[in-house]
């Protein structure tokens, strides 16, 4: 009998297992059917500003990665003694210290690389998808469901701005990472042989609207589901 | 019951903590690592500097700066004189590189105050190369750069940089598309400076020729181009005179 007892309570102590079902929830919803911009809207204009080349959506990607899983981990420690008055304050807070921070150290011991990504910075900091997932996941969880919150969202903004990079250099400036994938516009070689021109609107802010737009209506066709009843 | 995060004494005492806490730890950061960012800046500068003279370890497509370990040595084999021009006067000055030229920019708003103008004096393979330091505004942010001249005016290469163009657009400022377009380019038309225009309509994109004062623009970057143009022509402007007294 007291066996049973002994095994109850080791069960009952033992936490779910790090990726449970729900939790591999936390990651895998917010790539598809509650991506942080298709669906929550959130983050559009960094998805705007900065999706020309193919290569700032990466960079864009990597860095809000880092930050928000950080970020996400930090306020969810600190949610018990966060005052609910000034929380979007102190989360501000955070979030800039960190960026700086990391700002600071790469300056000192990989200058060129944060000249590449200083431009990002003040982007990073203003990323409402930063300040929402603080506010509406991190300050309600633990830590561990927070950081897969975070990767989860931030992979799922960096899924758009990739593809929305992705066409919009391809189209745009008709390379890919700087590679000229369709001949060389000025000489006229492969595709710009037969004719073919570069669409200088691509590189222009509302494009990217328009291509985030194509994206959602795809999305929202395939599933349904996901269209709001009005 | 009212939680204890939601009292008034503790919201205050927790901003003061906060307050003091990250403003330490960030004061603590910058202080500590200042010398080394300063250290980073200044090898930077003779980067650039010999960039613009064409000494780099560009391949194909992408820009790549002598060495860090080596810069200092192949800076002063290259850079034969370092000037500081102030009104008529010129004098050498071996640290003339390290003028702050936002400072000197800003000082220079009064009247009283003549603006010290540095200009670096190069040689490579027996040519003579005069490599000024510009700066100006972009669309967000600060932009500058250094234009490297023979001793006909005619632009030998150039390096720009920026604090916060736009990625993807004004950002391509320093990248090779852009800045190679430069070279052979004429500052000065029929005797006169005219500087260098950024121009949008592609009239000439494959940049053949070299004495349109034109070189073409950036799709999407129109006020970056617009800015790279003011620089130019308002900051080598300030060169001429002494430029006149070369020939």
């Amino acid at each position: 009998m007291a066996e049973v007892v002994e095994q109850e309570k080791v069960e009952k102590v033992s936490k779910e297992p790090l990726f449970s079902k729900k939790n591999r929830k936390l990651i895998i919803d917010p790539i598809t059917d509650d991506n942080p911009i298709t669906i929550q809207v959130l983050g559009i204009c960094s998805a705007l500003a900065i999706t020309a080349e193919l290569e700032a959506s990466i960079v864009m990607s990597i860095s809000v990665l880092f930050v928000l899983g950080i970020g996400n981990v930090v306020i969810s420690l600190m949610r018990n003694i966060i005052p609910p008055k000034i929380r979007i304050i102190v989360q501000l807070v955070v979030v800039a210290t960190l960026v700086i921070i990391v700002d600071l150290v790469l300056k000192a011991f990989a200058y060129q690389l944060s000249k590449t990504l200083s431009v990002f910075v003040g982007l990073i900091i203003t990323n409402c998808i930063i300040m929402g997932r603080f506010e509406a996941f991190a300050l309600g969880n633990g830590p561990w469901k927070s950081f897969l919150d975070g990767v989860g969202n931030s992979l799922g903004y960096g899924i758009i701005l990739i593809i929305v990079g992705f066409f919009r250099e391809l189209l745009g400036s008709g390379t890919l990472l700087g590679f000229k994938v369709l001949g060389d516009p000025i000489e006229k070689t492969g595709l710009y042989a037969l004719g073919y021109e570069n669409n200088g609107f691509m590189l222009l802010a509302p494009m990217a609207l328009i291509v985030v737009g194509l994206i959602i209506w795809v999305q929202r066709s395939r599933n349904v589901a996901l269209v709001e009843e009005n | 019951m009212e939680r204890r995060t939601d009292k008034n004494s503790y919201t205050i005492l927790f901003a003061i903590g906060m307050v003091v806490v990250v403003g330490s730890l960030l004061a603590f950061a910058a202080s500590s690592l200042k010398p080394k960012i300063d250290e980073n800046k200044r090898v930077e500068k003779q980067q650039n500097i010999l960039y613009a003279m064409g000494i780099n370890d560009n391949d194909e497509g992408s820009v790549e700066f002598v060495a860090k370990d080596i810069v200092e040595g192949e800076f002063s084999k290259y850079i034969k004189k370092q000037l500081i021009i102030q009104g008529d006067e010129v004098i050498e000055d071996t640290n003339a590189y390290l003028i702050d030229i936002k400072k000197e920019k800003t000082l220079a708003k009064e009247a009283s105050y003549e603006r010290r103008l540095p200009l670096f004096v190069g040689e490579k393979d027996g040519s003579t190369f005069y490599v000024a330091p510009i700066r100006g505004k972009g669309l967000w942010d600060a932009i500058w750069g250094y234009v490297a001249l023979d001793k006909d005016m005619v632009v030998q290469g150039v390096f720009f940089d920026h604090k916060g163009e736009t990625a993807g657009l004004g950002s391509n400022i320093n990248q090779r598309f852009f800045m190679d377009d430069f070279i052979g380019e004429h500052i000065f038309s029929d005797g006169s400076f005219k500087g260098i225009t950024i121009a949008k309509g592609n009239a000439d994109p494959k940049n053949i020729d070299k004495t349109d004062n034109e070189v073409d623009a950036i799709a999407g970057a129109t006020i970056t181009g617009d800015g790279v143009t003011a620089m130019i022509r308002s900051e080598l402007k300030l060169y001429v005179p002494y430029f006149k007294t070369l020939k």
